[in-house]
Protein backbone atom coordinates (compact mmCIF):
# COMPACT_ATOMS: atom_id res chain seq x y z
CA UNK A 1 0.00 0.00 0.00
CA UNK A 2 1.19 3.25 -1.02
CA UNK A 3 1.31 6.19 0.84
CA UNK A 4 0.95 10.07 0.30
CA UNK A 5 3.37 12.11 2.69
CA UNK A 6 4.49 16.15 2.36
CA UNK A 7 8.52 16.50 3.55
CA UNK A 8 9.60 19.87 4.47
CA UNK A 9 12.94 19.30 2.94
CA UNK A 10 15.65 22.19 2.78
CA UNK A 11 12.70 24.39 2.94
CA UNK A 12 10.48 23.07 0.43
CA UNK A 13 7.61 21.44 1.25
CA UNK A 14 7.67 17.86 -1.41
CA UNK A 15 4.97 15.91 -1.20
CA UNK A 16 5.36 12.12 -2.43
CA UNK A 17 3.87 8.66 -2.65
CA UNK A 18 5.98 5.85 -0.83
CA UNK A 19 5.37 2.68 0.19
CA UNK A 20 5.66 2.26 4.02
CA UNK A 21 8.85 0.42 4.17
CA UNK A 22 11.01 3.53 1.97
CA UNK A 23 13.93 4.04 4.41
CA UNK A 24 13.94 8.11 4.40
CA UNK A 25 17.71 7.65 3.28
CA UNK A 26 15.68 6.28 -0.47
CA UNK A 27 13.35 8.59 -0.31
CA UNK A 28 15.41 11.33 -0.57
CA UNK A 29 17.76 10.25 -2.65
CA UNK A 30 15.33 8.44 -5.22
CA UNK A 31 11.96 10.10 -5.18
CA UNK A 32 13.54 13.45 -4.43
CA UNK A 33 16.06 13.07 -6.34
CA UNK A 34 18.67 14.48 -3.65
CA UNK A 35 21.65 12.39 -3.69
CA UNK A 36 23.84 14.53 -1.92
CA UNK A 37 22.99 12.01 1.03
CA UNK A 38 24.77 9.04 0.82
CA UNK A 39 23.89 5.46 1.59
CA UNK A 40 26.68 2.69 2.94
CA UNK A 41 25.91 0.35 5.30
CA UNK A 42 22.29 0.62 5.81
CA UNK A 43 22.08 -0.62 9.16
CA UNK A 44 22.89 2.35 11.34
CA UNK A 45 26.87 2.36 11.68
CA UNK A 46 28.26 4.29 9.27
CA UNK A 47 26.97 7.54 9.72
CA UNK A 48 26.86 8.73 5.80
CA UNK A 49 23.06 9.17 5.53
CA UNK A 50 22.70 11.31 8.68
CA UNK A 51 20.38 13.76 8.01
CA UNK A 52 18.94 16.71 10.28
CA UNK A 53 15.44 16.06 11.32
CA UNK A 54 13.94 19.08 12.96
CA UNK A 55 17.49 20.24 13.45
CA UNK A 56 18.75 17.24 15.31
CA UNK A 57 20.48 14.57 12.79
CA UNK A 58 19.96 11.37 12.82
CA UNK A 59 19.99 8.28 10.24
CA UNK A 60 18.19 8.70 7.55
CA UNK A 61 18.41 4.80 6.73
CA UNK A 62 16.93 3.92 10.28
CA UNK A 63 14.10 6.27 9.80
CA UNK A 64 10.94 5.06 7.54
CA UNK A 65 9.59 8.50 5.17
CA UNK A 66 5.90 7.23 6.42
CA UNK A 67 7.09 7.69 10.08
CA UNK A 68 8.73 11.44 9.38
CA UNK A 69 5.17 13.00 7.21
CA UNK A 70 4.89 16.54 7.72
CA UNK A 71 8.49 17.24 9.49
CA UNK A 72 11.50 19.52 8.43
CA UNK A 73 14.60 17.46 7.12
CA UNK A 74 17.71 19.12 5.96
CA UNK A 75 20.07 17.40 4.00
CA UNK A 76 23.71 18.38 2.78
CA UNK A 77 22.26 20.00 -0.02
CA UNK A 78 20.58 22.63 2.53
CA UNK A 79 23.44 23.55 4.55
CA UNK A 80 24.59 26.35 2.62
CA UNK A 81 22.67 29.21 0.17
CA UNK A 82 22.89 28.08 -3.42
CA UNK A 83 26.92 27.84 -4.58
CA UNK A 84 27.82 29.34 -1.32
CA UNK A 85 29.32 27.20 1.21
CA UNK A 86 28.92 27.04 5.21
CA UNK A 87 31.20 27.62 7.51
CA UNK A 88 31.69 23.71 8.22
CA UNK A 89 31.47 22.90 4.62
CA UNK A 90 34.52 25.57 3.69
CA UNK A 91 36.87 23.94 7.39
CA UNK A 92 36.36 20.65 5.92
CA UNK A 93 38.25 22.25 2.47
CA UNK A 94 40.61 24.14 4.25
CA UNK A 95 42.00 21.52 6.26
CA UNK A 96 41.57 18.59 4.16
CA UNK A 97 38.62 17.10 6.15
CA UNK A 98 37.74 14.82 3.36
CA UNK A 99 39.46 12.66 0.21
CA UNK A 100 37.25 10.04 -1.23
CA UNK A 101 34.25 12.44 -0.48
CA UNK A 102 31.84 9.79 0.50
CA UNK A 103 31.35 10.25 4.15
CA UNK A 104 31.42 13.70 3.95
CA UNK A 105 27.63 14.62 4.13
CA UNK A 106 26.93 12.92 6.53
CA UNK A 107 30.04 14.39 8.82
CA UNK A 108 28.78 17.86 7.65
CA UNK A 109 25.12 17.46 8.83
CA UNK A 110 26.76 15.94 12.19
CA UNK A 111 28.80 18.72 12.82
CA UNK A 112 26.88 21.42 11.79
CA UNK A 113 24.66 20.53 14.90
CA UNK A 114 27.38 19.39 16.67
CA UNK A 115 28.56 23.26 16.90
CA UNK A 116 24.83 25.03 17.08
CA UNK A 117 24.31 23.21 20.20
CA UNK A 118 28.29 23.66 21.56
CA UNK A 119 29.65 26.26 19.70
CA UNK A 120 33.13 25.66 21.52
CA UNK A 121 33.67 22.17 21.99
CA UNK A 122 36.75 20.60 23.62
CA UNK A 123 38.77 17.82 21.53
CA UNK A 124 37.53 15.46 23.63
CA UNK A 125 33.64 16.68 22.58
CA UNK A 126 34.82 17.02 19.13
CA UNK A 127 35.96 13.30 18.77
CA UNK A 128 32.38 12.24 21.05
CA UNK A 129 30.34 13.97 18.11
CA UNK A 130 32.27 12.20 15.27
CA UNK A 131 32.17 8.85 17.18
CA UNK A 132 29.31 7.96 14.56
CA UNK A 133 30.49 8.59 11.83
CA UNK A 134 33.21 6.45 10.03
CA UNK A 135 35.73 7.93 7.25
CA UNK A 136 37.92 5.25 5.69
CA UNK A 137 40.31 7.44 4.00
CA UNK A 138 41.31 10.83 6.14
CA UNK A 139 42.44 8.93 9.59
CA UNK A 140 39.99 11.61 11.16
CA UNK A 141 42.86 14.18 12.16
CA UNK A 142 41.45 16.18 9.64
CA UNK A 143 38.11 16.04 10.40
CA UNK A 144 38.65 16.76 14.30
CA UNK A 145 40.86 19.78 13.05
CA UNK A 146 38.14 21.75 10.64
CA UNK A 147 35.48 20.81 13.14
CA UNK A 148 37.52 23.46 15.70
CA UNK A 149 38.37 25.64 12.42
CA UNK A 150 34.66 25.85 11.38
CA UNK A 151 33.97 26.65 15.53
CA UNK A 152 36.55 30.00 14.58
CA UNK A 153 34.72 30.67 10.93
CA UNK A 154 31.44 30.68 13.22
CA UNK A 155 32.76 32.48 15.85
CA UNK A 156 33.86 35.35 13.33
CA UNK A 157 30.98 35.17 11.92
CA UNK A 158 28.57 36.01 14.53
CA UNK B 1 19.56 -4.37 2.46
CA UNK B 2 16.06 -3.10 2.44
CA UNK B 3 12.71 -3.89 4.99
CA UNK B 4 10.46 -6.33 3.72
CA UNK B 5 7.24 -5.10 3.13
CA UNK B 6 5.04 -4.92 5.99
CA UNK B 7 1.21 -3.08 6.74
CA UNK B 8 1.75 0.26 8.19
CA UNK B 9 -0.69 1.57 11.40
CA UNK B 10 0.03 5.09 12.49
CA UNK B 11 -2.41 5.84 15.41
CA UNK B 12 -3.32 8.92 16.66
CA UNK B 13 -3.28 8.32 20.31
CA UNK B 14 -2.98 5.35 22.69
CA UNK B 15 -6.92 3.51 23.09
CA UNK B 16 -5.89 3.40 19.08
CA UNK B 17 -2.95 1.94 19.25
CA UNK B 18 -3.67 -0.41 21.76
CA UNK B 19 -6.70 -1.39 19.35
CA UNK B 20 -4.37 -1.71 16.68
CA UNK B 21 -1.55 -3.98 17.97
CA UNK B 22 -4.96 -6.31 20.12
CA UNK B 23 -6.14 -6.94 16.32
CA UNK B 24 -2.75 -7.74 14.72
CA UNK B 25 -1.57 -9.39 17.52
CA UNK B 26 1.35 -12.16 17.28
CA UNK B 27 1.68 -10.48 13.13
CA UNK B 28 2.34 -7.14 14.61
CA UNK B 29 5.71 -5.25 16.19
CA UNK B 30 5.67 -1.80 17.69
CA UNK B 31 8.24 0.62 15.70
CA UNK B 32 8.98 3.61 17.93
CA UNK B 33 12.85 4.70 17.81
CA UNK B 34 13.54 1.63 15.30
CA UNK B 35 17.23 2.02 16.09
CA UNK B 36 17.42 -1.80 16.52
CA UNK B 37 14.09 -2.64 14.62
CA UNK B 38 15.28 -0.98 11.38
CA UNK B 39 18.42 -2.53 10.79
CA UNK B 40 16.85 -6.25 12.13
CA UNK B 41 14.36 -5.63 9.19
CA UNK B 42 17.31 -4.10 6.94
CA UNK B 43 19.11 -7.76 7.14
CA UNK B 44 15.81 -9.41 6.87
CA UNK B 45 15.81 -10.94 10.37
CA UNK B 46 12.54 -10.16 10.65
CA UNK B 47 9.56 -9.61 8.57
CA UNK B 48 6.40 -9.03 10.83
CA UNK B 49 3.35 -8.19 8.91
CA UNK B 50 2.17 -5.15 10.88
CA UNK B 51 4.33 -2.60 12.61
CA UNK B 52 2.37 0.07 14.95
CA UNK B 53 4.34 2.96 14.80
CA UNK B 54 4.04 5.06 18.05
CA UNK B 55 5.80 7.99 17.31
CA UNK B 56 2.29 10.04 16.79
CA UNK B 57 1.24 9.05 20.28
CA UNK B 58 2.34 12.17 22.02
CA UNK B 59 0.63 11.27 25.64
CA UNK B 60 3.93 8.63 25.74
CA UNK B 61 6.58 10.73 25.48
CA UNK B 62 6.89 12.42 29.08
CA UNK B 63 9.83 11.80 31.79
CA UNK B 64 8.09 12.32 35.05
CA UNK B 65 11.04 12.87 37.88
CA UNK B 66 9.99 12.23 41.47
CA UNK B 67 11.01 11.64 44.88
CA UNK B 68 10.79 7.31 44.22
CA UNK B 69 12.49 8.18 41.15
CA UNK B 70 11.61 8.55 37.36
CA UNK B 71 8.84 6.64 35.02
CA UNK B 72 10.16 7.43 31.39
CA UNK B 73 7.67 7.43 28.53
CA UNK B 74 7.80 4.67 25.79
CA UNK B 75 8.88 7.82 23.41
CA UNK B 76 11.32 9.70 25.55
CA UNK B 77 14.54 9.45 23.20
CA UNK B 78 17.78 8.53 24.78
CA UNK B 79 19.09 11.78 24.09
CA UNK B 80 16.02 13.75 25.64
CA UNK B 81 16.49 11.81 29.40
CA UNK B 82 20.32 11.98 28.95
CA UNK B 83 19.71 15.96 28.91
CA UNK B 84 17.04 15.78 31.46
CA UNK B 85 19.55 14.32 33.74
CA UNK B 86 16.79 12.94 36.42
CA UNK B 87 18.29 10.06 37.37
CA UNK B 88 22.42 9.81 37.88
CA UNK B 89 22.71 5.97 36.80
CA UNK B 90 20.37 6.34 34.40
CA UNK B 91 22.24 9.46 32.92
CA UNK B 92 25.51 8.08 33.24
CA UNK B 93 24.72 4.67 31.47
CA UNK B 94 22.76 6.07 28.06
CA UNK B 95 26.35 7.98 27.55
CA UNK B 96 27.49 4.52 27.05
CA UNK B 97 24.41 3.62 24.54
CA UNK B 98 25.47 3.52 20.83
CA UNK B 99 26.51 7.30 19.50
CA UNK B 100 24.72 10.71 20.04
CA UNK B 101 23.02 10.39 16.70
CA UNK B 102 21.43 7.29 17.32
CA UNK B 103 20.78 8.20 20.90
CA UNK B 104 18.46 11.74 19.16
CA UNK B 105 16.25 8.59 17.71
CA UNK B 106 16.10 5.38 20.20
CA UNK B 107 14.06 5.38 22.99
CA UNK B 108 14.70 3.99 26.78
CA UNK B 109 11.61 1.79 26.72
CA UNK B 110 12.49 0.26 23.38
CA UNK B 111 16.00 -0.40 24.36
CA UNK B 112 14.18 -2.37 27.35
CA UNK B 113 12.05 -4.03 25.47
CA UNK B 114 14.16 -5.12 23.05
CA UNK B 115 16.39 -7.09 25.63
CA UNK B 116 19.62 -7.00 24.49
CA UNK B 117 21.42 -8.80 27.25
CA UNK B 118 24.77 -6.80 26.42
CA UNK B 119 22.73 -3.74 26.34
CA UNK B 120 23.06 -0.99 29.14
CA UNK B 121 19.75 0.04 30.01
CA UNK B 122 18.26 -3.31 31.25
CA UNK B 123 21.10 -3.64 33.48
CA UNK B 124 20.51 -0.28 34.83
CA UNK B 125 16.88 -1.41 35.28
CA UNK B 126 17.71 -4.93 36.73
CA UNK B 127 20.28 -3.41 39.15
CA UNK B 128 17.86 -0.74 40.11
CA UNK B 129 14.73 -3.27 40.31
CA UNK B 130 12.52 -0.86 38.01
CA UNK B 131 9.81 -2.03 35.92
CA UNK B 132 7.99 -1.80 33.12
CA UNK B 133 4.33 -0.94 32.74
CA UNK B 134 2.72 -3.09 30.17
CA UNK B 135 -1.00 -1.80 28.54
CA UNK B 136 -3.52 -3.94 25.96
CA UNK B 137 -6.99 -3.29 25.11
CA UNK B 138 -9.02 -5.55 27.10
CA UNK B 139 -13.08 -5.77 27.13
CA UNK B 140 -13.52 -2.37 25.54
CA UNK B 141 -10.84 -0.37 27.88
CA UNK B 142 -7.22 -0.21 28.97
CA UNK B 143 -5.70 -2.93 31.19
CA UNK B 144 -2.37 -2.48 32.36
CA UNK B 145 0.11 -4.10 34.37
CA UNK B 146 3.49 -3.53 36.00
CA UNK B 147 5.98 -6.14 35.67
CA UNK B 148 9.20 -6.06 37.22
CA UNK B 149 12.65 -6.04 36.19
CA UNK B 150 12.98 -9.81 37.12
CA UNK B 151 9.58 -10.95 35.35
CA UNK B 152 10.55 -8.27 32.62
CA UNK B 153 13.78 -9.76 31.18
CA UNK B 154 12.66 -13.22 30.01
CA UNK B 155 16.14 -14.15 27.96
CA UNK B 156 18.04 -13.25 25.05
CA UNK B 157 16.29 -10.58 23.20
CA UNK B 158 12.59 -11.39 24.77
CA UNK B 159 10.55 -9.55 26.71
CA UNK B 160 7.50 -9.86 29.02
CA UNK B 161 5.45 -8.21 26.64
CA UNK B 162 2.68 -10.18 25.17
CA UNK B 163 1.49 -10.13 21.57
CA UNK B 164 -0.82 -7.06 22.20
CA UNK B 165 0.54 -5.14 24.64
CA UNK B 166 2.67 -2.29 24.59
CA UNK B 167 5.53 -0.98 27.58
CA UNK B 168 4.22 2.23 27.86
CA UNK B 169 6.39 3.76 30.55
CA UNK B 170 9.15 2.04 32.45
CA UNK B 171 10.01 3.06 35.82
CA UNK B 172 13.84 3.81 37.72
CA UNK B 173 14.00 3.99 41.46
CA UNK B 174 15.79 7.06 43.00
CA UNK B 175 19.35 5.79 44.55
CA UNK B 176 18.43 7.26 47.76
CA UNK B 177 20.44 8.74 50.75
CA UNK B 178 23.98 7.72 51.16
CA UNK B 179 23.85 5.64 47.79
CA UNK B 180 26.36 6.05 44.83
CA UNK B 181 26.26 4.18 41.28
CA UNK B 182 29.05 3.61 38.58
CA UNK B 183 28.52 1.92 35.09
CA UNK B 184 31.79 0.49 33.89
CA UNK B 185 32.05 -1.23 30.39
CA UNK B 186 35.05 -2.29 27.92
CA UNK B 187 33.74 -2.31 24.28
CA UNK B 188 36.30 -3.14 21.31
CA UNK B 189 35.04 0.50 19.52
CA UNK B 190 33.68 3.60 21.22
CA UNK B 191 30.10 2.91 21.05
CA UNK B 192 30.16 -0.72 20.05
CA UNK B 193 28.02 -3.36 22.59
CA UNK B 194 30.53 -3.84 25.04
CA UNK B 195 32.38 -6.92 25.81
CA UNK B 196 30.96 -7.00 28.73
CA UNK B 197 29.90 -4.41 31.47
CA UNK B 198 29.01 -4.08 35.01
CA UNK B 199 26.51 -1.63 36.76
CA UNK B 200 27.06 -0.96 40.58
CA UNK B 201 24.63 0.50 43.23
CA UNK B 202 26.60 1.00 46.81
CA UNK B 203 24.62 2.00 50.12
CA UNK B 204 26.30 3.30 52.76
CA UNK B 205 24.59 3.28 56.55
CA UNK B 206 25.19 6.51 58.83
CA UNK B 207 28.65 4.57 59.57
CA UNK B 208 29.87 5.15 56.19
CA UNK B 209 29.85 0.93 56.43
CA UNK B 210 28.25 -0.80 53.15
CA UNK B 211 24.68 -1.34 53.59
CA UNK B 212 23.97 -2.89 50.58
CA UNK B 213 25.89 -3.66 47.36
CA UNK B 214 24.37 -4.95 43.92
CA UNK B 215 25.64 -5.20 40.31
CA UNK B 216 24.08 -6.00 37.29
CA UNK B 217 26.56 -7.57 34.63
CA UNK B 218 25.71 -7.25 30.69
CA UNK B 219 27.63 -9.78 27.75
CA UNK B 220 27.98 -12.46 30.41
CA UNK B 221 24.54 -14.08 30.65
CA UNK B 222 21.27 -14.35 28.70
CA UNK B 223 19.88 -11.63 30.67
CA UNK B 224 21.46 -8.86 33.12
CA UNK B 225 23.20 -10.82 35.32
CA UNK B 226 22.00 -9.25 39.39
CA UNK B 227 24.04 -10.23 41.74
CA UNK B 228 23.89 -9.34 45.80
CA UNK B 229 27.41 -8.61 47.23
CA UNK B 230 26.55 -7.00 50.59
CA UNK B 231 28.17 -9.76 52.32
CA UNK B 232 31.29 -10.12 50.17
CA UNK B 233 31.92 -6.79 50.07
CA UNK B 234 32.81 -7.06 54.35
CA UNK B 235 36.04 -8.49 53.08
CA UNK B 236 36.66 -5.78 50.66
CA UNK B 237 35.77 -4.82 47.39
CA UNK B 238 38.21 -7.58 45.39
CA UNK B 239 36.19 -10.33 47.56
CA UNK B 240 33.00 -8.93 46.06
CA UNK B 241 34.41 -8.87 42.78
CA UNK B 242 35.07 -12.55 42.38
CA UNK B 243 31.94 -13.29 44.15
CA UNK B 244 30.49 -11.61 40.87
CA UNK B 245 33.02 -13.51 38.99
CA UNK B 246 31.07 -16.96 40.16
CA UNK B 247 27.60 -15.98 38.98
CA UNK B 248 27.99 -14.80 35.72
CA UNK B 249 27.70 -17.46 32.27
CA UNK B 250 30.41 -15.93 30.41
CA UNK B 251 30.61 -17.57 26.25
CA UNK B 252 33.23 -17.93 23.97
CA UNK B 253 32.57 -15.42 20.66
CA UNK B 254 34.35 -13.73 17.94
CA UNK B 255 34.99 -11.20 19.88
CA UNK B 256 36.23 -12.73 23.44
CA UNK B 257 36.76 -15.89 25.62
CA UNK B 258 34.44 -16.59 28.13
CA UNK B 259 37.76 -17.00 30.41
CA UNK B 260 39.01 -13.40 29.44
CA UNK B 261 35.42 -11.88 29.89
CA UNK B 262 34.80 -13.71 33.02
CA UNK B 263 38.27 -11.60 34.27
CA UNK B 264 37.23 -8.57 32.95
CA UNK B 265 34.08 -8.75 35.03
CA UNK B 266 36.42 -9.17 37.96
CA UNK B 267 38.51 -5.96 37.40
CA UNK B 268 35.32 -4.16 35.50
CA UNK B 269 33.08 -5.32 39.17
CA UNK B 270 36.15 -3.93 41.64
CA UNK B 271 36.20 -0.80 39.43
CA UNK B 272 32.04 -0.19 39.59
CA UNK B 273 31.37 -1.24 43.06
CA UNK B 274 34.91 1.03 44.42
CA UNK B 275 33.68 4.10 42.46
CA UNK B 276 29.82 3.20 43.44
CA UNK B 277 31.27 3.30 47.70
CA UNK B 278 33.08 6.28 46.72
CA UNK B 279 30.02 8.33 45.37
CA UNK B 280 27.85 7.28 48.26
CA UNK B 281 30.56 8.52 50.79
CA UNK B 282 30.16 11.50 48.68
CA UNK B 283 33.46 11.60 47.02
CA UNK B 284 32.81 11.25 43.73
Amino acid sequence: MEHEITLVVNGTARRVTVPARRLLSDCLRHDLGLTGTHVGCEHGVCGCCTVLLDGEPVRSCLTFAVTVDGRDITTVEGLAPAGGLSAVQRAFAECHALQCGFCTPGFLCTVTALLRDNPAPTDEEVLEGLSGNLCRCTGYQNIAKAVHRAAELLAEES
Amino acid sequence: MKPPPFEYHAPRDLDDALRTLARVGTDGKVLAGGQSLIPMLNMRLMAPAHLVDINRVASLDGVEAGAAGVRVGALARHSQVERGRSHPLLTRALRLVAHPVIRNRGTVVGSLAHADPAAELPAVLAVLDGSVRLARWESGRIATREVGAREFLVGPMESAVRPGELAVSAFFPALGPRTGAAFEELARRHGDYALAGVCAVVRLDEDGQVAAARVACTGVGPVPVVVDVTEASRDGWDAAARRVQEEIEPEDDIHASAAYRRHLVGVLAGRALGGAAREAAGGA
